[in-house]
């Protein structure tokens, strides 16, 4: 594992990686993707990033603890439910806004911010169990 | 104006908990004196329910409340009539009184605001217990009643003494408690009402019921364990370690009354029949001789009060089972004369402990010259308890014996037990009244001077009030004690007994009583000893036997607990499987329901094939492996080639999520075995490989054939077609599946997300355990860790702990692989159990277990 080629493109791996599991995040509702996965790739993006340069420097670049990240993610998940106590509809009922960015319609949705809370939690945990079964001293 | 009326009385139900919100505010700024505004808390409560008297006198039930859960039909609704009004006047009353009596009595304690606090919680679900009307508000008041008595009996809860007799008093009236609600719910369903209102009007149905005797047997297994009926009387003088305000408060007017006040409310209901009039009455008389014994015996002041408070209760609920003609008057009349003189003597007996700091009535005497207001008040107090006349105690007493007398013999015997007992409560009462103030002064360990204003005042207006109701009857009767026969007997009733004597059968058992009273009074030593031997002889009480049911439930809690964790890994695996194939096998053969074969398909492409086969040469890969990360390695091949299979059969985000998952797994199992320092190869014996692989080939073919079942039998597209229909109109997305997830299905993945999140969490807490297990070296970032240790017992205990545990028992053994070769083996009474904590697979345990001398 600790060849010089893997070690110095785990990287560039894990920023290509991360950028992915937001573009698969980001088209889950129309295409294959979604937070799950998204949630995953971004996960093992971290872990080859781990394998390759240790753990403190993921620790480092996460800048927040792992499970922090899970729990902003679950709470995110139920802001998003609890948002349609503001329109009086039922409890997790999805609502959308359609802003213009520049020009472009850009949807906007309570299910959006969902499945980023899903996201998260999906990273936050896994990463969480991998790096505390990865060894310190590596 | 209706509607102002409602408000108001909402508002007055609300009042007892602001006022504990506010409670240790007002002590911090004002100390002991925050019982003057505290107090006017209750007394607005008192007021506003005073304005009621005449309408409920004429005959008249005020309702009202809001609407809560519409769906359900539940309600905050309540139903003032002539039982709850007089309830809600007692708690309410004696409520303001108690507030004033804690702030002399708890003054300078620490605490005194979060009694305060406590006290007027409790005030607040006493008050709700009496006057709703729904059946779950009455249950959930009800539990309230027990969880603010716990609070206040384990108030002073450094002493062990008081927490026990806290936990007793939540176990028993809490457990009652849930009778109560299973009583409720039959009630529900037999009736199909949830109000106690329109309860009323469904008695013969219910009496009717077949299921009577179970509500029956219900009910008063809540109302009996909340009265302290025998033979669960004992937690009502255990509850005697809580404070004097609590005692004279909970177990004169209000909590061991709630039982006696349920049985009245239901009278109407349920009573009238042969098991009530049978039960009630020889409960309610057993545990009113059996009370009257015990307070003999007893030379605490508070101890004999709580036991003649039994004895009381009991003829409650004697009278309220009675039936006769009288009984609900008496039931009625007594109810009130109780309130009033057993709360004015806890009162005293407070007052005499605070200011003598003793109340063992062997060491009091001379104290009326020192005490003159005590003195007078405990006297009227206990002339009322007597049944002296002119006192409300003569009338309710005269009334008792009117209802009980008569010529058959179910009437002379429990006029017996009424007299008996009465003579045994007189005794009590003026042991309790006289011995400490007459007589040659006796040294006490405080030098005894009259109690302050807070301390008499309380007491006070109650022993006056038990004479002049008694002297003023003809006003008392149609306010008070008529609608509370009426509401108990659930029929118009109307009480005239007046203070005058009335040359009669019930005057002649009442001078019977008394001569008894004063014979026993005067040989009280000698009968004190008398009852102390027959205890003695007895050698075993329902207290002693609480103890061992809890122990032994303990015990059995233990046992299950070993039983259902013993800690191998081996054993919950075998177990999981085990059951899992069971649950896939059983049905399919027990219903005949096994698949078809399937058949082979005629075009199956090459790459498909392929695929398959890589699949086929991962589980053999598996199988065959010689050493462990190989076999890791195998099953990602495996997995893998099921999510090509998945991809090429339409599913990519099926397939997406497989790969992802497939190659997590194997990056994290790898990383276990590094960190588990695991033998590289399985080194389980051939005895042991035989049973796991029957049972891994019984899980195997159970899913494969509950998977063939399940596809081959008729497809219901109805979902399909929903989510086909609505997915892109709707849920403005096209990707079925993860509109499912987050839109369709969003509250399903909210919950599995937030298990994610803790499995996360415990997975983390184990790997903490290991890291703090290896010592500190090894902890990661704050260095803290939690171990589980061992208590002596056995159970086991959770400790913070940097490598050791509390006996210091190394816990390297926690993981298997140091178990096996690093660790020196544990040693002393702790080492069984922790190493039975193990987190890995089985066969590294067992050869770890193997290899300790």
């Amino acid at each position: 594992m600790n060849t010089v080629i893997f070690r110095t493109l785990a990287p560039f791996l894990t920023a290509l990686m991360l950028l992915f599991s937001v573009f698969v995040l980001l088209r889950g509702h129309n295409e294959p993707g979604g937070g799950f996965i998204g949630g995953l790739i971004a996960a093992s993006a971290l872990a080859i990033y781990g394998i390759a340069r240790g753990i403190r420097p993921v620790r480092e670049a996460l800048w927040f603890h792992p499970m922090t990240i899970a729990a902003f993610g679950l709470l995110l998940a139920c802001i998003a439910g609890l948002v349609s106590i503001f329109a009086a509809v039922p409890f997790m009922t999805g609502l959308w806004i359609y802003p213009g960015l520049f020009g472009i319609v850009v949807p906007l949705s309570t299910v959006m911010l969902f499945d980023f809370g899903v996201y998260l939690v999906v990273v936050g945990a896994v990463t969480s169990i991998a790096l505390a079964l990865e060894r310190e001293d590596i | 104006m209706q509607t102002d009326t409602m408000a108001m009385t909402f508002v007055a139900f609300c009042l007892p908990f602001l006022g504990a919100a506010l409670a240790p505010v007002l002590t911090r700024f004002l100390g002991h004196n925050a019982a003057w505004p505290l107090a006017l808390f209750p007394a607005a409560i008192f007021l506003h329910f005073s304005g009621f008297l005449s309408e409920i006198a004429a005959g008249g039930v005020v309702t009202g409340g809001y609407a809560w859960v519409p769906s359900y039909n539940v309600s905050f609704s309540w139903l003032i009539d002539g039982l709850s009004l007089t309830f809600l006047l007692l708690i309410s009353g004696i409520g303001t009184l108690i507030v004033l009596y804690s702030g002399g009595y708890l003054k300078g304690h620490p605490h005194q605001g979060r009694f305060f606090s406590f006290i007027l919680m409790f005030m607040g679900a006493m008050l709700g217990l009496v006057a709703c009307d729904s059946f779950l508000m009455l249950f959930v008041f009800w539990e309230l009643t027990s969880i603010t008595s716990f609070l206040l009996i384990g108030f002073d809860h450094a002493r062990e003494a008081a927490r026990r007799a806290a936990l007793q008093a939540l176990v028993v009236t809490g457990g009652g408690g849930l009778f109560l609600l299973a009583g409720l719910l039959v009630l529900w369903n037999v009736t199909g009402v949830t109000q106690l209102s329109l309860l009323l009007s469904f008695g013969e149905e219910v009496r009717a019921s077949p299921f009577y005797a179970a509500i029956l047997v219900l009910v008063l297994g809540g109302a009996f364990t909340k009265s302290a009926q025998f033979p669960f009387h004992f937690w009502l003088p255990n509850a005697m370690e809580a404070p004097t305000p609590v005692s004279a408060y909970l177990h004169s007017a209000t909590m061991v009354k709630a039982g006696v006040y349920l049985l009245m409310r239901l009278n109407p209901v349920l009573g009238g029949t042969t098991p009530w009039a049978t039960i009630l009455p020889a409960f309610g008389g057993l545990t009113l001789l059996v009370g009257g014994v015990l307070a003999i015996r007893q030379t605490d002041l508070k101890l004999m009060l709580a036991y003649t408070t039994v004895a009381s209760l009991g003829l409650l609920v004697m009278l309220t089972g009675f039936g006769s003609e009288h009984a609900a008057a008496a039931a009625a009349l007594y109810l009130v004369a109780h309130s009033l003189f057993k709360g004015a003597l806890f009162m005293v007996a407070g007052a005499i402990d605070h200011e003598t700091g003793t109340r063992d009535v062997t060491r009091l005497g001379g104290l009326a010259r020192l005490m003159p207001v005590t003195f007078v008040t405990a006297l009227l107090a206990a002339l009322s308890m007597g049944g002296l006349p002119p006192f409300f105690g003569f009338l309710a007493k005269e009334e008792v014996y009117a209802a009980l007398a008569g010529g058959n013999l179910r009437a002379v015997a429990f006029t017996l037990a009424a007299v008996i007992g009465n003579a045994m409560v007189f005794a009590a009462a003026f042991a309790v009244a006289l011995k400490p103030f007459l007589g040659p002064r006796v040294e006490t360990p405080k030098a005894p001077h009259e109690a302050p204003l807070l301390l008499w005042l309380g007491p006070v207006v109650l022993a006056v009030l038990g004479l002049g109701a008694g002297l003023l009857s003809h006003v008392v009767h149609p306010l008070v004690s008529s609608p509370l026969a009426a509401a108990i007997a659930g029929r118009p009733e109307t009480v005239t007994i007046s203070a005058m004597p009335h040359a009669g059968l019930p005057l002649l058992l009442s001078a019977v009583t008394i001569a008894l009273g004063i014979g026993t009074y005067l040989l009280l030593d000698r009968a004190r000893t008398a009852a102390a031997r027959l205890l003695e002889d007895i050698g075993w009480g329902p207290d002693r036997g609480f103890d061992q049911f809890m122990a032994g439930l303990v015990r059995f809690s233990h046992r299950l607990t070993r039983l259902l964790q013993p800690g191998l890994m081996e054993a919950y695996l075998t177990v999981t499987f085990v059951i899992v194939a069971l649950a896939l096998l059983v049905p399919l053969a027990w219903y005949g329901e096994w698949p078809r074969l399937p058949i082979w398909p005629a075009d199956a492409q090459f790459h498909e094939l392929a695929v398959m086969a890589l699949a086929l040469a991962g589980v053999f890969g598996v199988l065959a492996a010689q050493n462990r990360l190989n076999a890791i390695l195998a099953l990602g091949i495996q997995g893998f080639a099921v999510a090509l299979l998945f991809l090429l059969f339409g599913a990519p985000d099926l397939s997406f999520t497989q790969f992802m998952v497939e190659t997590l797994s194997v990056v994290i199992l790898a990383l276990v075995m590094t960190r588990l320092r695991l033998q590289p190869r399985d080194a389980r014996p051939l005895a042991q490989r035989l049973p796991d692989a029957a049972i891994a080939i019984a899980c195997g073919l159970g899913f494969s054939l509950y998977l063939l079942k399940v596809t081959q039998g008729r497809f219901d597209p109805v979902l399909t077609e929903f989510f086909d229909l609505y997915s892109k109109s709707i849920a403005h997305g096209a990707n079925v599946v993860n509109v499912i997830i987050v839109d369709f299905r969003g509250t399903d993945t909210l919950g599995e997300i937030a298990v994610v999140m803790t499995t996360g969490l415990a997975i983390l807490s184990l790997i903490r355990i290991r890291k703090g297990a290896a010592g500190p070296a090894m902890a990661g970032g704050d260095g803290k860790a939690i171990a589980y240790g061992n208590s002596p017992s056995g159970l086991p205990a959770i400790s913070p702990t940097r490598g050791e545990n509390p006996r210091g028992t190394r816990l390297r053994n926690v993981s298997s692989g140091e178990a096996a070769g690093l660790s020196p083996p544990p040693r002393g009474e702790g080492g069984e159990g922790s190493s039975r904590i193990r987190g890995d697979a089985g066969a590294d345990v067992r050869t770890g277990r193997e290899r300790q001398p």
